[in-house]
C-alpha cells in the first residue's frame, strides 16, 4: 500500500516536473530563437524580441516558480506526504 | 539553555518584519541626512565615507550579534529563516558585483546579445526549485558535498565535489574582492591593492562570528540596500527624462530613441555603418553561442554550492520550494531593470557625447579618463590635450567625438551613471554603498561555502571524526580568513575581467556537480562509480577547454584540433591561424588576454565563457554509462532516495548531539 502510494506521488511529481521543464525550454530558449521577427513588432518603443528576452521571460520564470510552489505542495497533500504544518 | 535559544531565536524570527522595516526606514533617513550635508557643502569625499563607512558599520553590528558557538546555527542558520527572508538573504547571496556594477555595463555594451546573463541568470531559478534545492533539503545537508557522500557511498565523492566547489567559488569571490577594490578606489580615493585589503575587512566582520546565522541576517540587510541603491537612479532618470518613475516601462521609448540616433550618427559618418545597433541581435554573440552561454549560466545557477546552501536554512521542504520563488522574484527586481540602466545611459552618452566637438567633453569623461576607465580616440581620457594629441593621430578625424572612438569599460557604467546624468553626489554614494553590499554578500556567501567544505568536509568529516565542536567551528573560522586573504591577493593582481571570471564560475559548477545533484535524485540506477566517473570527465573536460583556450592556445590548436572563433556579424575567423602559429610566441604557455589567440580560438566556434557546453553532456554521458555498467545501488540506497524524494519525515542526516 505505502509503496503504490509513493509511486503515485512520485509519478505525479515527475509529470509536474516535466511540464515545468517544458515551459522553462519554450521560455528560456524557444521564444529567443524568433527574436528577428518579433523585433519588427514594437510596443510602447520596445521591440517584441528584445522585450521578451529583457522582461517577458523574467516575468514567466516568476510565474512559474510560485504556480509550481502552489502545485508541488498540492500534490503533497492529496498523497500524504506533505509535513506537518 | 538549547530552550532558551530556541525561544530567543523565535522571539526575533516573529520580529524580523519590525526590525527589518526599522532598518529601512533608517537608510532611508540616513540618505536624506547625507543629501543635507551635501547642501550644506560637505566634501564629496567625506560622503563618500559616510556612506560606506555606516553600511558596513552596520553589517559588522549584525554580525556580531549574531555570533555563534553551536554547530547548526553556525552551518544552517538552525534551519529557521522563512522563505520571504530567505528568499531576499538569497538574492543578496545572488547578485554579486557582477550583477549590480557589471551587468548593466555589458548589457550597455553588447546590447541584446548581453540578455543572456539576464535571462541565464534568472532561468536557473527553475531548475533549482524542481530539481534539486527541496531533496538536498529534505536529506538535511550541512554542505553540497555532504550530500554526494551520502549518496554515492563516501568520501571519493565527497572529496570531488569539495574540489569542484573550490574550483568554482574561489573564481567567484576573487571577482566580489576585485568589486570592492573597485568601489573603495573610486569613492575613497584609496589606492586599488589597499581598497581590495580594506574590501577584505568588510567582508571578514560580517561572516566570521556567526557564519550562517549572521551571513543569513547581513545579507537580508544588504540586499534592502542594493536594491535601493539600484532602483533610486533609474527612477529618477525616468521621472526626469519621460515624466514617469517607471523605468521598466519608459525605456522602451529611450530604446526607439537610441535606434533612431545610431541611424543617425551612420548617416553623418559619427559610425561605421557595421557599428552594432542597441537592439540587433547576434551582434557579439552568434546565435549558438547565445543559446549556449544561456544554458550554461542556468545549469550553473543550480549548482552553485553557495547558492544551494541558502535553501538548508528554511524550516521545511514546504519553504524551501517557496523561497525559491522568493529568491526569483528579489532577483528579478533588479534584472528587469539592468536593461533600462543600458539604455538611459546609452542614450546618455549618444545624446552628450557623439558627434560633439572634442573641447567640448563633460566633465566626469575626465574623471573616469583619469582612472583609465574612459578611453576617447584609442587613448585613456586623461585631459583635454591628451584626448586633442590622441585624435590628431587619427587619419582625417574631424575634430568631432565619433562612435567608434568612444570606449568604456563595462563595469563603470553603473557607477558613472548618476555623475553622467548630473544627479547631486549622495546619489552616486548611494550607488556606491548598494554595490558594495552586492560584492560583499556574494562574497560572505561564498567563503562561507569554502571555508565550511574545507572545515565540515574534510577537517571533520575526512581527517578527525571525533572534533569536538568548539574545535571544528575554530578551524572553520581560521580557514575563512586564509581563504580570504589568498582572495584578496589574487584580487590584487587585477586578473581578467569580472564577467568573463564569473561566466568560468559556472561552466565549472555546472559541469561538475549538475548531472551528479540531479541524476542522484531523478535517477535511482546512477552508481557510486557513475557518479565518480561522471564528476571527473564533466569537470575535467570543462576545466580544459577553460585553461587551454585562455592559457595555452597554441597547444589547444597543435595538439587538440581547435580553430578559430568567428565573427558573429561577418563570419571572418578572428585570427588568421596560419599566420599566429608560424610567429614565435604561437607555442608560449600561460598567455596574457593580449596574446593573438588567447580566448580566440576552440571547438566548433564555442567561446570558452560557454565552456560547460562540452563538459554537461560529457558529464551526463559518462555518468549514465558507466553507471549502468555498475551493478545496480542497494535496496538501502534506493529506500534512501525515495526518503529524500518524500518531504515528509525527519531529515536524513541529524548532527550528532555536540
Amino acid at each position: 500500500m505505502q509503496q503504490s502510494q509513493d509511486e503515485l506521488y512520485w509519478s505525479k511529481t515527475s509529470k509536474l516536473m516535466i511540464t515545468m521543464m517544458v515551459l522553462w525550454v519554450f521560455f528560456g530558449y524557444l521564444v529567443h530563437m524568433f527574436v528577428v521577427p518579433l523585433n519588427n513588432i514594437k510596443i510602447l518603443g520596445f521591440p517584441l524580441g528584445f522585450y521578451m528576452a529583457s522582461q517577458g521571460s523574467l516575468i514567466a520564470f516568476v510565474v512559474m516558480l510560485f504556480w509550481f510552489a502552489r502545485k508541488q505542495d498540492q500534490i503533497d497533500r492529496e498523497c500524504g506526504v506533505a509535513e506537518d504544518e | 539553555m538549547a530552550t532558551q535559544t530556541q525561544a530567543g531565536g523565535s522571539d526575533f524570527t516573529s520580529n524580523l518584519g519590525k526590525v527589518y522595516s526599522i532598518y529601512t526606514g533608517g537608510f532611508v533617513a540616513f540618505i536624506i541626512l547625507v543629501a543635507l550635508l551635501e547642501q550644506l557643502g560637505v566634501p564629496n569625499r567625506v560622503l563618500g565615507y559616510l556612506f560606506v563607512g555606516f553600511t558596513i558599520l552596520v553589517y559588522a553590528f549584525i554580525g556580531i550579534v549574531s555570533r555563534t558557538m553551536q554547530v547548526s546555527e553556525y552551518y544552517v542558520a538552525g534551519r529557521r529563516v522563512p522563505a520571504i527572508y530567505n528568499g531576499m538573504a538569497t538574492g543578496a547571496d545572488w547578485m554579486s558585483a557582477a550583477s549590480f556594477i557589471g551587468m548593466a555595463g555589458s548589457l550597455f555594451l553588447l546590447g541584446y546579445d548581453g540578455l543572456a546573463f539576464v535571462l541565464g541568470w534568472t532561468g536557473g531559478y527553475v531548475l533549482v526549485a524542481v530539481l534539486v534545492a527541496p531533496f538536498l533539503r529534505k536529506f538535511g545537508a550541512y554542505t553540497v558535498p555532504d550530500f554526494l557522500a551520502a549518496r554515492y557511498g563516501g568520501n571519493t565523492a565527497r572529496f570531488l565535489g569539495v574540489i569542484v566547489l573550490l574550483a568554482c567559488s574561489f573564481t567567484y569571490v576573487v571577482a566580489q574582492i576585485f568589486g570592492t577594490g573597485l568601489i573603495a578606489q573610486r569613492f575613497l580615493g584609496l589606492d586599488f591593492t589597499v581598497a581590495v585589503y580594506v574590501g577584505l575587512l568588510g567582508i571578514l566582520v560580517c561572516s566570521m562570528l556567526g557564519g550562517m546565522r549572521a551571513v543569513t541576517w547581513t545579507q537580508v540587510a544588504q540586499y534592502i540596500v542594493l536594491i535601493v541603491a539600484y532602483l533610486v537612479p533609474v527612477i529618477i532618470l525616468s521621472a526626469k527624462k519621460f515624466g514617469l518613475p517607471l523605468p521598466q516601462l519608459t525605456y522602451g521609448q529611450a530604446l526607439s530613441q537610441i535606434a533612431s540616433l545610431e541611424q543617425g550618427f551612420i548617416q553623418n559618418n559619427l559610425a561605421p555603418a557595421t557599428a552594432k545597433l542597441h537592439a540587433a541581435p547576434f551582434t557579439s554573440y552568434s546565435p549558438a553561442n547565445y543559446f549556449a552561454l544561456i544554458l550554461c549560466l542556468m545549469v550553473g545557477t543550480a549548482s552553485l554550492p553557495h547558492v544551494l546552501m541558502r535553501y538548508f536554512t528554511t524550516p521545511s521542504v514546504r519553504e524551501a520550494r517557496v523561497s525559491v520563488a522568493w529568491s526569483l522574484l528579489f532577483i528579478f527586481l533588479l534584472y528587469f531593470t539592468a536593461p533600462a540602466y543600458a539604455a538611459f545611459s546609452k542614450l546618455e552618452v549618444y545624446s552628450t557625447l557623439i558627434g560633439k566637438n572634442i573641447a567640448d567633453l563633460p566633465a566626469w569623461v575626465y574623471t573616469y579618463g583619469k582612472l583609465g576607465l574612459v578611453q576617447i580616440c584609442g587613448g585613456n581620457a586623461v585631459d583635454l590635450a591628451t584626448v586633442q594629441a590622441a585624435c590628431a593621430k587619427l587619419a582625417g578625424h574631424a575634430g568631432l567625438v565619433r562612435l567608434q572612438d568612444f570606449g568604456i569599460n563595462a563595469d563603470v557604467v553603473v557607477i558613472s551613471t548618476p555623475e553622467i546624468a548630473g544627479m547631486p553626489y549622495v546619489i552616486a554614494g548611494l550607488v556606491a554603498a548598494g554595490g558594495l553590499a552586492a560584492a560583499l554578500s556574494t562574497a560572505d556567501g561564498l567563503l562561507l561555502a569554502i571555508a565550511n567544505a574545507l572545515s565540515h568536509d574534510i577537517y571533520y568529516r575526512m581527517i578527525d571524526k571525533d572534533a569536538p565542536t568548539a574545535r571544528r567551528l575554530i578551524v572553520s573560522r581560521v580557514l575563512l580568513v586564509i581563504v580570504a586573504i589568498a582572495a584578496a591577493w589574487t584580487a590584487s593582481q587585477r586578473p581578467a575581467d569580472i564577467l568573463a571570471m564569473v561566466s568560468w564560475a559556472f561552466s565549472l559548477a555546472a559541469a561538475g556537480l549538475f548531472p551528479a545533484l540531479v541524476l542522484g535524485v531523478w535517477w535511482k540506477r546512477t552508481t557510486k562509480e557513475g557518479a565518480i566517473a561522471g564528476i571527473i570527465a564533466g569537470f575535467g573536460v570543462t576545466m580544459l577547454y577553460l585553461v587551454v583556450t585562455r592559457y595555452f592556445p597554441g597547444f589547444g590548436v597543435q595538439y587538440l584540433g581547435m580553430s578559430s572563433l568567428y565573427n558573429p556579424v561577418t563570419g571572418a575567423p578572428l585570427v588568421n591561424l596560419a599566420q599566429a602559429m608560424a610567429a614565435p610566441n604561437a607555442m608560449d604557455a600561460w598567455v596574457t588576454l593580449a596574446h593573438p589567440m588567447a580566448s580566440k580560438v576552440g571547438w566548433f566556434d564555442m567561446n570558452n565563457i560557454s565552456s560547460a557546453i562540452f563538459g554537461l553532456p560529457v558529464g551526463f554521458l559518462v555518468m549514465i554509462v558507466v553507471s549502468l555498467m555498475t551493478p545496480a545501488p542497494s535496496k538501502e540506497m534506493q529506500d534512501f532516495i525515495d526518503a529524500c524524494r518524500r518531504p515528509r519525515g525527519q531529515t536524513l542526516m541529524e548532527e550528532k548531539a555536540a
